[in-house]
């Protein structure tokens, strides 16, 4: 969440440093080294809190079993990483790959659509002046503050009434709400979009939607790359919903479907080594995904802060 | 870690559903009485988490067309499924089978989730296909009742490092005393006698079972909490007494650190139960050929009594429009040579049907264990278990708060005894907030 919050302020920021000419960076270069140093070795510590688990699964998929237990932790063994996968993929007729289709349908999609809404409601909410506005806004804003797992009970029991637990739906369509990424697009379209902008927009003849997707849109696309992503991620990692709405095997998220396979390494040993593998593919589509993106998102700024 | 957040996230739901339907405990409703045969094709649903039972159906499937059972999955019952099976009978959309481990029955009857299978044909019969004890597992001491068909059993014995201990021409304990005496010996040379389970307090349970205790008693309307029954206190202090002279290891089992103390020879005894043959294969496979079964060491010369660690049953919950198909399903899952054998091969179930434990698969030589035909070993244990040894219907709590003390007790703060003493406490105030019946 905190890096996704660092990503909302960035662009803000930036638009102002860019305005003010040169007036910030010698002021930086006066930084006595030592702040420097520290900043360094603090910024060096926690990449490697988050790094070295990464390490430790990336070097754990390459072993065999018996070489697991018994060679060092962080460093390679045999490389069997290829042999493992294709056993991870064989096991069970392939149902790894489709819980990955799965969370991919999941998370790409509903992201997708999520995105779409979010950026539509909160633009709506930006400029257009309506009675009840600001307390639509509010109660969006407290949706931010409940945690979606406290909602998967209740969602549960709602959608046991229209039949839909254990099916595509009982997921999807939950994910489709983002009401940290209304309020980002609220934020975002009220601080970029000018409403000399839309007003031109109207003169040149364009209804209110048409204006939306092929002007505000536009300026909009940084902080809805954001909410993409961070919604994206949101879904991929979500691992409540699904617990609680699936039985169907086939209909399984990549999380859940390595959660109960952990579940089992009692009974099932050999499925301690398909988890480790499968949670090391399972973080690629993450990482794929915010590296296509950041490119953009960079492109999308300089796109958003021409006047 | 993200497991361990996702644990801590179950437990919590848990404790806010438990609080919920607490107050539907106390009614019991008996569905028993009606238990007819559809007419018609009939769709059964099964949650299980164990693999393969989806082939398992399928054969069943098509043998009887008119009864089609769909399997579903999930994670393993304390790791989301049963709580998936409490908001399911919440919001009435349960499965018609369920995939339930007996130390969490009570529960389900407690919270009147399970239905009374006597009426249905050939289901009170059963009792004598399956080893005694399980069936008193299912119909927690009520004659005319059965909850559950039994699956699978987990009769405890010894599994220890032959060429280890004839080496260094220690005997093989037969009882508890010999035990501690060649812990002595064996730590002499480097190594420990055994692993003490300090996380998965099913093994102790296995111990006090064996001992002849019972940690819950129920008289048809009151709870008694028994953690610190004479036989249970007797377990704790002769574990303590070899934890304090470090004379057995106590890594968490299932750790790297457990598998590697075995894989490398430093531990040289496991206590365990007939599925935990392939929890050793797999996690010391340097030792394969080395290692052999015998019974578990006897609190006196020439008892004959065995523990139990864990097994499962197949329930019919509350809400199935089809009871009778689905209790004939249970059997046939649990009783028939093709079901079992198939259970056997993809999950180790080890049968709690007496015709199970008959098996070829069961019969033969096992090649990690130089070849002894160890599941003899077993099923002579499995005649060994007490049918008295009753779960309550809070064992999560128990296991939590019990491996809470047990975790201190290994480091040095406190004892096992104490940790019972103050699970004790625990399990009566959980009874009490559940407005569960329970002496005090």
């Amino acid at each position: 969440m905190s890096t996704s919050i660092s990503t909302v302020t960035t662009p803000a920021r930036r638009k102002r440093g860019s305005r003010t000419p040169q007036g910030v960076a010698p002021k930086a270069q006066r930084e006595s080294p030592f702040a420097r140093v520290s900043a360094m070795i603090v910024m060096g510590v926690f990449t490697l809190y988050f790094l070295v688990p990464i390490w430790w699964l990336l070097v754990a998929a390459t072993k065999d079993r018996s070489q697991f237990n018994t060679t060092n932790p962080l460093w390679f063994a045999d490389f069997s990483l290829f042999t493992n996968i294709g056993n991870l993929i064989a096991y069970r007729d392939g149902v790894y790959l489709k819980w990955m289709l799965n969370s991919a349908l999941y998370a790409g999609l509903g992201a997708a659509i999520g995105t779409i809404i979010a950026g539509m409601c909160g633009y709506a909410l930006a400029k257009y002046n309506f009675p009840g506005r600001e307390l639509i806004f509010n109660v969006v804003l407290g949706g931010v503050l409940v945690p979606a797992t406290a909602l998967a009970l209740p969602l549960f029991l709602i959608f046991s009434q229209i039949s839909l637990t254990n099916t595509f739906w009982s997921v999807f369509l939950p994910s489709l709400v983002s009401p940290f990424g209304v309020y980002l697009a609220r934020i975002y379209a009220s601080a970029s979009v000018p409403d000399e902008l839309i007003e031109a927009a109207r003169l040149d003849g364009a209804g209110e939607v048409r204006t939306f997707f092929t002007v505000s849109v536009r300026m909009m696309v940084p902080a809805l790359i954001t909410v993409f992503l961070f919604q994206f991620v949101a879904i991929w990692n979500n691992f409540f919903l699904p617990l609680i709405m699936l039985r169907d095997e086939t209909l399984f998220s990549v999380t859940l479907g390595l959660y109960a396979w952990n579940s089992q390494v009692n009974q099932i040993p050999v499925l301690r080594d398909y988890v480790l593998i499968g949670a090391l593919l399972s973080i690629i589509p993450l990482i794929i995904i915010f590296l296509l993106l950041q490119r953009f998102w960079q492109n999308g700024l300089s796109a958003g802060s021409v006047k | 870690m993200r497991i361990k957040k996702r644990a801590a996230a179950v437990a919590l739901l848990t404790a806010a559903t438990v609080a919920l339907t607490g107050c539907a405990a106390g009614s019991t409703t008996s569905a028993g009485a009606d238990c007819a045969p559809a007419t018609g094709k009939v769709d059964l649903t099964f949650t299980t988490w164990i693999p393969g039972m989806e082939d398992v159906a399928k054969v069943r499937n098509e043998k009887n067309p008119d009864v089609q059972v769909k399997v579903q999955t999930g994670p393993n019952g304390n790791g989301g499924t049963y709580q998936n099976f409490f908001n399911q009978l919440k919001a009435g959309n349960a499965p018609d089978l369920g995939q339930i481990e007996y130390d969490a029955l009570p529960n389900f009857r407690v919270q009147d989730g399970l239905t009374d299978l006597a009426a249905c044909k050939g289901v009170l019969e059963a009792k004598s296909d399956f080893v005694d004890w399980t069936w008193g597992q299912v119909n927690f001491g009520e004659d005319k009742s059965v909850y559950a068909i039994p699956q699978d059993a987990g009769p405890m014995a010894m599994f220890y490092r032959a060429d280890l201990f004839e080496a260094n021409n220690i005997a093989i304990p037969t009882t508890w005393d010999e035990f501690a005496v060649a812990a002595e010996k064996v730590r002499a040379t480097g190594g420990y006698i055994t692993n003490f389970s300090q996380s998965d307090i099913n093994q102790f349970a296995g111990f006090v079972w064996q001992a002849g205790g019972s940690w819950f008693k129920n008289d048809g309307e009151n709870w008694t909490v028994d953690l610190t029954s004479p036989e249970s206190v007797k377990v704790a202090a002769y574990w303590q007494d070899l934890i304090d002279r470090d004379l057995v290891s106590t890594n968490p089992p299932w750790t790297d650190e457990w598998n590697n103390a075995y894989n490398s020879g430093s531990d040289w005894t496991w206590n365990s139960a007939a599925w935990g043959a392939n929890s050793i294969a797999s996690g010391a496979p340097d030792t394969a050929g080395k290692w052999s079964v015998a019974l578990s060491p006897q609190w006196a010369a020439g008892d004959k009594a065995a523990g139990n660690w864990g097994g499962s049953s197949t329930a019919v919950f509350k809400g199935s429009k089809h009871p009778y198909e689905a209790a004939q399903f249970a059997l046939w899952l649990n009783t028939s040579d093709e079901a079992l054998t198939m259970l056997n091969k993809s999950a180790n179930l080890y049968p709690a049907a007496k015709s199970g434990l008959e098996l070829p698969a069961l019969k033969a030589g096992v090649e990690f264990y130089g070849n002894q035909p160890i599941y003899d070993v077993f099923s002579e244990a499995s005649d060994q278990v007490s049918p008295d040894f009753i779960w309550g219907p809070t064992m999560t709590q128990v296991y939590n708060d019990t491996s809470d003390g047990f975790k201190g007790a290994v480091t040095g703060s406190g004892t096992l005894t104490d940790a019972l003493t103050s699970a004790q406490k625990s399990t009566i105030s959980a009874l009490e907030a559940q407005s569960i019946p329970v002496n005090k």
